[in-house]
């Protein structure tokens, strides 16, 4: 029997971007009919290696091997030519259309009349194959994320993709769904696709790989290693290149009065659809109250609605014994709330103003920043520098537009510019996604910091490690209603992902037995 | 298709070209590459000129002469400029906030006729005292461009309704409004226009201090590019140096970011519109009142539409508003001199072109790189 020929090579990648060097000289192997994790920190360079793979991206050097044969890819219609789709974190899907148009959409066949009929038969032998469920007449916006996800699949099979690049697919999804998606991958490799499932959850990927690749700053620490044969341990010392200590030092929390008090909040999300679903809860001063969920069960619109971004329908928000519930955003700053929000490009700068100009976005309106009318550059510049020597931001000057500054650094400066207020309360979205293992210490010690001189702190994550080594409290989220409240050292990660699964505290008991 | 390595290598060029996202944009390299793309501008123009059987040098030396040549064109040139400059300065406060008001010829129209009002029915008595008579003209045209961009604005701010269709629509309303007076109850004896307003109710020009200095005899220049000059500055300082002007830059730059720095958006949409409405309707008083000294149908060969062509060119930036409605009043002086409209306005698009394209030189840089380096 002849050497089963891999399904993708590729040699001595290199891609520079400005500044940095995302890929150095990575090799990486994917066999066929396996499922192969690239594992690395955020900006580790697996979502460069695989827009290079997929086409998005042209390497500066180094070669790629499809099936033995070299190849150029200068689009990803060239890399679905060769058998080989992406599978990217926000899906590329247009809400108003059905599943069927998605799927056909920038085919070339049918050129010009549209068979929907005979389309929406061809995808449903496609799902059947495959055990992948959705409607094909259901427009995308009505479907779950889950399913929004088995489209994009359907995509690229029905394209005729041998290889699936997946980047990190599970991070939308619910328990339930990323077992679903696990037997869909599972079939997929029995009938023979390559997967290559990115991720940087070791749990999962131990759970679907054969073979592991670990990267770490641009290079690869680790290169096909048999998943039966490691440790999480072990995975996480290749992915950030040292012992992780999972936990953080924190001091006994000093709990003082009620700062935030929600009583019974009905909002809706974006869409129209209730988001959140009468909900209560209390923060007090110098304690960090986490709030656990999967994305897209209300934590985002709960933040919103402290922060006087999203109306509510009913229910009161209470800050120091004061309504502020469906007020402005300008109210919700009046009354000290900070808030570090989810998006930070999107919401929390303005990537064209300077890091100076987004230093001030909260001071702007008082004095000594502005006397009212005129703003008070030399002042500003001052506080500026300062901010930029204590929270270490990395830029070369405050001038610079805040685009030019990297993740961390930008996270850095918002927090800066948030905690320089003196805030009462804190609102802090996911305040550590996407950062390296430094900005998330610099980011976690200005929290504890802040829990430490009284303030009251809010923190929504999806990084359960993080809500344990942080809050004092848990409350887990599902479907804009609160599961329980628990205490980090009383709970286990099993219990806290119950409850994020939709099972109240109460049916999610774990006997000290079990324990 | 996925090309294969002897197709990529089949075409053997030493060199490719990369280009790549710039990290750092040093201040200079705005003017540079604006001043790069001017010249490169009539570069092209040249060769159409010399493709249409034209000399393209003495083509350019004429038009130079013709715009900058002596202190009378010079003077026609700035006159020509003025309303460019003030209108220009109406578009690039709004699209700063990329409030995209496309609707300032209207308000120059709404302007000029607000102004005149002031002296046709009457609102003031003949004889008042000039300096009275300009003060309340100025306030007049500035107010009704301002009122005439609040409706845009309003809608906007409270119901989302898209501001070019509505300003762009006001337009038309605007000039019909202005024929409506100048054929009814402002004719002046049945022509379309109105009868020309008392000394008292024009702008100042040099030519009027000729007893004093000599050289500014003929000198048509008015107190209107003065008004232009001031606003510009005024600009500039809300822009760059004012608590609003913060608001604005926050609200363009970045609106989501905006309304979580809790700025009020309803409010300064309408209050940008307006004073962008002002600015224009000053341009349509300063028009009448320092040119053409009545009001009638034909005051704006499209003033409004080119300010948008300038605010764009000078990057939004107040005083290259000024330096490049100068050189549009040139153009348009200069372009009588060679052709009534085909060359200049040839140019105009070709420096709007090349200006807008070497936007790109400021986001990526190119380089060379030779290909063995691969």
């Amino acid at each position: 029997m002849p050497e089963p020929v891999n399904a993708v090579e590729m040699h001595g990648i290199v891609k520079r971007f400005p500044g940095v060097l995302a890929n150095d000289h990575v090799d990486f192997v994917l066999r066929q009919g396996e499922v192969h994790a690239l594992l690395g920190e955020n900006g580790a360079g697996k979502s460069t290696l695989m827009n290079i793979l997929a086409g998005l991206y042209r390497p500066d050097q180094g070669t790629i091997l499809v099936n033995g044969q070299r190849v150029h890819f200068n689009s990803p219609r060239d890399a679905i030519a060769a058998g080989i789709g992406m599978i990217h974190q926000h899906f590329m899907l247009v809400p108003s259309q059905t599943v069927t148009e998605n799927i056909v959409l920038g085919l070339d066949t049918p050129r010009f009349f549209l068979r929907l009929a005979e389309l929406d038969r061809q995808i449903l032998e496609l799902q059947a194959r495959y055990g992948l469920k959705v409607d094909p007449k259901a427009k995308i916006w009505q479907l779950s994320v889950g399913e929004q996800q088995r489209v994009e699949i359907l995509k690229m099979l029905y394209r005729g993709a041998r290889v699936l690049i997946m980047d990190e697919p599970t991070a939308v999804l619910t328990p339930q769904e990323v077992e679903e998606l696990f037997v869909t991958l599972r079939g997929m490799v029995a009938s023979g696709h390559s997967i290559v499932f990115i991720s940087h959850k070791l749990d999962e990927v131990l759970a679907i790989a054969h073979r592991i690749t670990v990267l770490q700053h641009g290079r690869v620490t680790a290169a096909g290693l048999d998943a039966r044969s490691v440790t999480k341990r072990q995975l996480a010392q290749l992915m950030v290149g040292r012992e992780v200590v999972f936990t953080v030092q924190k001091p006994p929390a000093r709990r003082g009065e009620v700062v935030l008090r929600i009583e019974d909040i009905w909002a809706d999300s974006d869409r129209g659809l209730p988001a959140l679903k009468g909900l209560s809860l209390e923060v007090c001063s110098g304690e960090i109250v986490g709030v656990a969920g999967v994305a897209g069960n209300g934590q985002s619109e709960l933040a919103q609605v402290i922060t006087g971004l999203r109306k509510c329908r009913r229910g009161r928000v209470l800050i120091n014994g004061q309504d502020i519930a469906n007020r402005s955003p300008a109210a919700a700053i009046a009354q000290q709330i900070a808030h570090v929000p989810e998006d930070r490009t999107g919401v929390g700068t303005a990537p064209g103003l300077s890091v100076a100009d987004n230093l001030i976005m909260k001071s702007y309106r008082l004095p000594p920043v502005s006397d009212g009318w005129v703003l008070n550059r030399p002042v500003i510049r001052q506080q500026a520098e300062k901010l930029k020597t204590d929270y270490d931001i990395i830029a070369p000057s405050v001038d610079v537009q805040a685009r030019l500054l990297s993740g961390g650094n930008l996270q850095k400066a918002i927090l800066a510019r948030e905690m320089s207020a003196g805030p009462k309360l804190i609102v802090a979205v996911q305040p550590t996604r996407g950062l390296d293992v430094g900005a998330i210490e610099a980011v976690q010690r200005v929290l504890l910091n802040e829990r430490s001189r009284g303030t009251a702190i809010l923190l929504i994550s999806e990084e359960l490690d993080e809500l344990m080594s942080l809050s004092d409290r848990i409350i887990v989220m599902y479907e804009g209603e609160i599961m329980g409240e628990v205490k980090p050292e009383e709970t286990t990660l099993e219990q806290l992902g119950l409850m994020m699964a939709g099972q109240k505290l109460e049916q999610a008991q774990i006997t000290p037995a079990a324990e | 298709m996925a090309m294969t390595e002897t197709t990529a290598t089949g075409l053997r060029v030493p060199f490719t070209l990369r280009v790549e996202p710039r990290l750092e944009v040093p201040r200079w390299l705005g003017a540079v590459t604006s001043a790069g793309a001017l010249i490169l501008a009539f570069v092209i123009g040249g060769g159409i000129i010399a493709l249409a059987g034209g000399d393209p040098i003495r083509s350019y030396q004429h038009i130079f002469k013709a715009a900058f040549g002596s202190v009378g064109v010079l003077n026609d040139t700035l006159v020509k400029a003025t309303p460019l400059i003030l209108v220009g300065l109406a578009c690039a406060l709004a699209f700063r906030m990329r409030l995209w008001n496309i609707g300032a010829e209207g308000q120059f129209f709404l302007g000029a006729w607000g102004a005149s009002a002031v002296v046709l029915i009457p609102l003031l008595p003949k004889t008042a005292p000039r300096p009275l008579m300009l003060l309340v003209m100025a306030l007049a045209g500035f107010a009704c461009g301002a009122l005439w961009a609040w409706l845009p604005g309003y809608l906007r701010a409270r119901l989302n309704v898209n501001e070019v269709v509505t300003t762009l629509m006001m337009n038309y309303i605007a000039v019909s409004w202005v024929l409506y007076w100048v054929f009814g109850a402002w004719s002046e004896g049945g022509f379309q226009m109105s009868p020309v307003f008392p000394k008292n109710a024009w702008l100042p020009r040099l030519t009027d201090y000729a007893g004093a200095v000599e050289a500014f005899a003929g000198l048509t220049l008015h107190l209107g590019f003065l008004f232009g000059l001031i606003a510009a500055v005024l600009v500039w300082f809300i822009l760059q140096r004012s608590r609003w002007g913060y608001e604005i830059r926050l609200i363009g730059d970045n609106p989501r970011a905006a309304h979580y720095a809790g700025v009020n958006m309803v409010r300064n949409t309408v209050l940008v519109m307006m004073l962008s409405g002002g600015l224009a309707g000053l341009a349509g008083m300063s028009e009448i009142a320092g040119v053409v000294h009545r009001l009638q149908g034909a005051i704006s060969p499209g003033y409004g539409f080119t300010g948008i062509i300038v605010a764009w060119l000078a990057k939004l930036n107040p005083f290259a508003v000024v330096l490049v409605s100068v050189l549009f009043g040139g153009l348009i002086l200069a372009g009588r001199e060679i052709q009534p409209s085909g060359v200049p306005r040839m140019l105009q698009g070709v420096i709007l072109f090349c200006v807008i394209a070497s936007d790109v030189l400021l986001r990526y840089r190119v380089r060379i790189v030779r290909r063995g380096a691969e």
